[in-house]
């Protein structure tokens, strides 16, 4: 049997850690390709419903990345996001929607090192957690022929 | 409620106001929102602790703004409305005289929007303890037990769409729902739509609702959403100190601190 | 067919419930939730609650579902698939404890699906609806079937009406084939028609108005100051119109995903501003008060001129769920008092 591979969707900002996997493949080093990357202008620009979308389309985990505190293009915009996340984190835990599927990192351009780290480890960790069934039985749900 | 009547009687006769918000005598043993226009008319006033509708819904609809100047009866879930309203610019000062109604039924009038705060100060929002209760039981449950408790507490919404329409804070014109490119929220009310709509309602309430449970109370289905927005309060006030409508500080969600502590960031 | 009568015993009625689950048909039936009863899948007798007035959820969507596939696709190099949910064979599913206003419902909805176009979907899954209604032993302040020709012991629409008498058991009666297929079904539960009459058994509901009467009138009502007055606390969602067994609007909608997708018949209603908005920004129902209009209008006027049967059962259930109390049956006798326009 061949093993899980987990789907992955980076949600990244341009600015920060969209350089930084660049550098991470420009220093060749090698990383998990199970991660599929989105490119944004900045992580205040990551509509908390693209995660849901991530989920509903198939994605088994996400990675939502951007510039550390104090380093945004746009001076707030990851500050404005860290609270998003905090709030969209605990609607979540609450609905059992799984936390541990979503990994929020922050990679400067300059931590091509760090990003190759984020996607395996996070990869691992969706390995251990499986396919997202949960939720994909939920979005699949006009798969299934709608009779009653 | 006679300081009420008489109250809103000499309102409308000086015509400072042309239009009086309050409850009235409803069906069985309900009351329900009246607008009154003439001032013989006031004695249709009602207050007592069936006055569970949240009137604060009214001042930003069309039709009612139609009608003028609005006084309106304002318990503190009202009041509360009003002051995350003034906030958010949907209301000013000078368009709106709040008559406001303590727990004991007393009739208190305010000089200015901080002069509601004021007085809100002393009524805080608490999180009862069955709920608070009710949503440790949830969040006991292992993960995947908890979404399906959800999916099937989520089950029975047709997407009427009554908790936005009863929700004063939800006055959006064009709400994200009708908005079809992009299609954020699937139309249908199947399982994931609805989960969906629940929660981009109560993140877009996250940091602002005020705990007046109108979303709960409207829906037809008796689906316990305001469990997650009460469960949202309790983080508002865990990760950015405590909560409460506020003119003079922004939204949680509006605002930020560069040192907002969390500890799930890699 | 002639009407036929049967007593059943309260202890049969659990049997022949178990009859009917155990040959795998799905059963509706209210089941209690806080203070609510909600039409709902039931598995078990013990499930299903006696204390309701009706469901706070109509039984509609077992023909006509919130969410229907009409049919799906999916797309390759060479050619397109399609799967039409026509051609689907759908379920038999019994309606148990229905109230004869929900029953009655099925006749103007079934009109509606069978207009200028006969809608292939709801046919096929009406032909399957068993429907057991029971007649009403209570009523409230908001029920006025009695004033659009209906009332609390009405059979019409229903397969087998259930009548509970004074000893506890029922008066069954059959009303139409299916309903008899049922009874041979089932034979040994049923037993010779009782003694005691149906009406002493079932609520009194005042009759509050005039259909006919509201329907002529209503054809020159159209500007009105009524409309206004007695929705100005609209807050314009659509709970009564989802909760309303008769009510029928509907919305198309693609779901695609890459290759793949879905066409869907989802529920509307006229209480949303979006319902009549046009492309271009024009909204020609811009106030609640013309959607309330409409609302009545269509009920009870174009849907008895158009098919002979009102568009409302008189279930009341529009008025218990509103959330701003908004009263049908206060619009409607306020009608009866209104002089119509020149």
């Amino acid at each position: 049997m061949t093993e899980f591979e987990p789907k992955i969707v980076a949600f990244v900002c341009n600015w920060c850690t969209y350089a930084g996997a660049d550098l991470t493949g420009t220093s060749r080093i090698k990383y998990a390709q199970n991660v599929k990357i989105i490119r944004f202008p900045c992580t205040g620009r990551i509509d908390f419903m693209l995660l849901l979308k991530a989920f509903g389309e198939g994605a088994d985990g996400i990675i939502v990345s951007g510039c550390h505190p104090n380093d945004c293009h746009y001076t707030s915009g990851n500050f404005h996001a860290r609270r998003r996340w905090i709030m969209f984190r605990g609607l979540l835990d609450l609905l059992g929607i799984d936390i541990r599927r979503i990994q929020y990192s922050w990679v400067s351009a300059a931590e091509g090192a760090k990003w190759a780290d984020i996607v395996n480890s996070t990869v691992k960790t969706i390995r251990e957690l499986g396919p997202y069934t949960d939720y994909a039985k939920v979005a699949g749900y006009l798969e299934k022929e709608v009779k009653e | 409620m006679n300081e009420l009547i008489q109250k809103a009687t000499i309102l409308l006769e000086s015509n400072s106001v042309q239009v009086v918000i309050g409850y009235g005598k409803g069906s069985a043993n309900r009351t329900r929102a009246i607008f009154i226009t003439q001032a013989a008319d006031c004695e249709k006033l009602i207050f007592d602790s069936r006055c569970i509708q949240n009137l604060a819904v009214y001042l930003t609809k069309q039709e009612i703004k139609k009608l003028g100047k609005p006084a309106i009866v304002a318990p503190i879930p009202v009041l509360r409305s009003i002051v995350q309203l003034a906030a958010e610019n949907q209301i000013a000062e000078n368009d709106l005289v709040v008559l406001g109604v303590t727990p004991e039924s007393e009739l208190v009038e305010f000089e200015s929007f901080a002069a509601i705060e004021t007085f809100l100060s002393t009524h805080r929002i608490e999180i009862e303890g069955k709920y608070q209760k009710t949503i440790e039981m949830i969040k006991s449950m292992p993960v995947s037990e908890r979404f399906a408790y959800w999916v099937k507490e989520l089950e029975p919404c047709f997407k009427c769409y009554a908790c936005r329409s009863a929700c004063p804070l939800c006055y959006c014109t064009r709400c994200t729902v009708e908005n079809n490119q992009p299609q954020w929220i699937s139309v249908a009310s199947h399982p994931l739509g609805n989960l969906e709509w629940h929660v981009m309602r109560a993140m877009h309430l996250a940091g602002r609702c005020t705990d007046c449970e109108a979303c709960y109370n409207a829906c037809p289905m008796g689906i316990p959403i305001h469990l997650l927005t009460k469960s949202m309060l309790q983080d508002v006030a865990e990760n950015f100190g405590t909560y409460g409508p506020s003119l003079d500080k922004l939204n949680a969600l509006s605002s930020f601190k560069p040192d907002d502590k969390e500890s799930f960031i890699r | 067919m002639q009407t036929e009568n049967y007593l059943i015993r309260k202890s049969s009625l659990e049997k022949l419930f178990g009859n009917l689950i155990g040959n795998g048909k799905i059963v509706y039936a209210p089941k209690a939730k806080g203070n609510l009863a909600l039409f709902d899948k039931v598995q078990a007798f013990g499930e299903i609650t006696e204390d309701y007035i009706v469901t706070a959820n109509s039984a509609k969507s077992v023909t006509f579902p919130r969410t229907e596939k009409l049919f799906s696709y999916h797309k390759s190099k060479e050619s397109t698939e399609i799967t039409d949910a026509a051609n689907n064979t759908f379920p038999d599913v019994i309606l148990w404890g229905t109230r004869p206003c929900d029953a009655a419902a099925f006749i103007p909805l079934t009109e509606t699906f069978n207009g200028d176009f006969q809608d292939i979907i709801y046919n096929k899954r009406r032909e399957k609806v068993l429907i057991l209604s029971f007649s009403c032993k209570r009523s409230d302040e908001y029920c006025f079937c009695t004033s659009v020709n209906s009332g609390p012991g009405n059979t019409a629409g229903s397969d087998v009406q259930f009548t509970k008498l004074s000893d506890g058991d029922y008066l069954a009666e059959v009303i139409t084939e299916k309903g008899q297929l049922l009874v041979k079904e089932n034979c040994n539960l049923f037993e010779a028609k009782p003694e005691e009459d149906k009406e002493p058994n079932l609520a009194i509901v005042a009759t509050r108005f005039n259909q006919e009467e509201i329907q002529a009138k209503l054809q020159n009502l159209f500007e009105n100051p009524v409309w206004d007055d007695k929705s100005r606390a609209c807050l314009g969602c659509g709970s009564c119109s989802y909760v309303c067994p008769v009510c029928s609007c509907f919305d198309i909608q693609d779901e695609a995903h890459g290759n793949k997708g879905t066409r869907l018949r989802c529920w509307d209603s006229c209480g949303y501003g979006l319902f009549t908005m046009h492309t271009s920004g024009h909204n020609p129902r811009n106030t609640q008060g013309g959607r309330w209009r409409q609302r009545i209008l269509h009920k009870f006027l174009y849907m008895p001129n158009k098919s002979k049967v009102a568009g409302c059962v008189g279930c009341g259930r529009c008025s218990r769920s509103c959330p701003a109390d908004i009263n049908i049956l206060d619009t409607l006798t306020s009608l009866q008092e209104e002089k119509p326009n020149e």
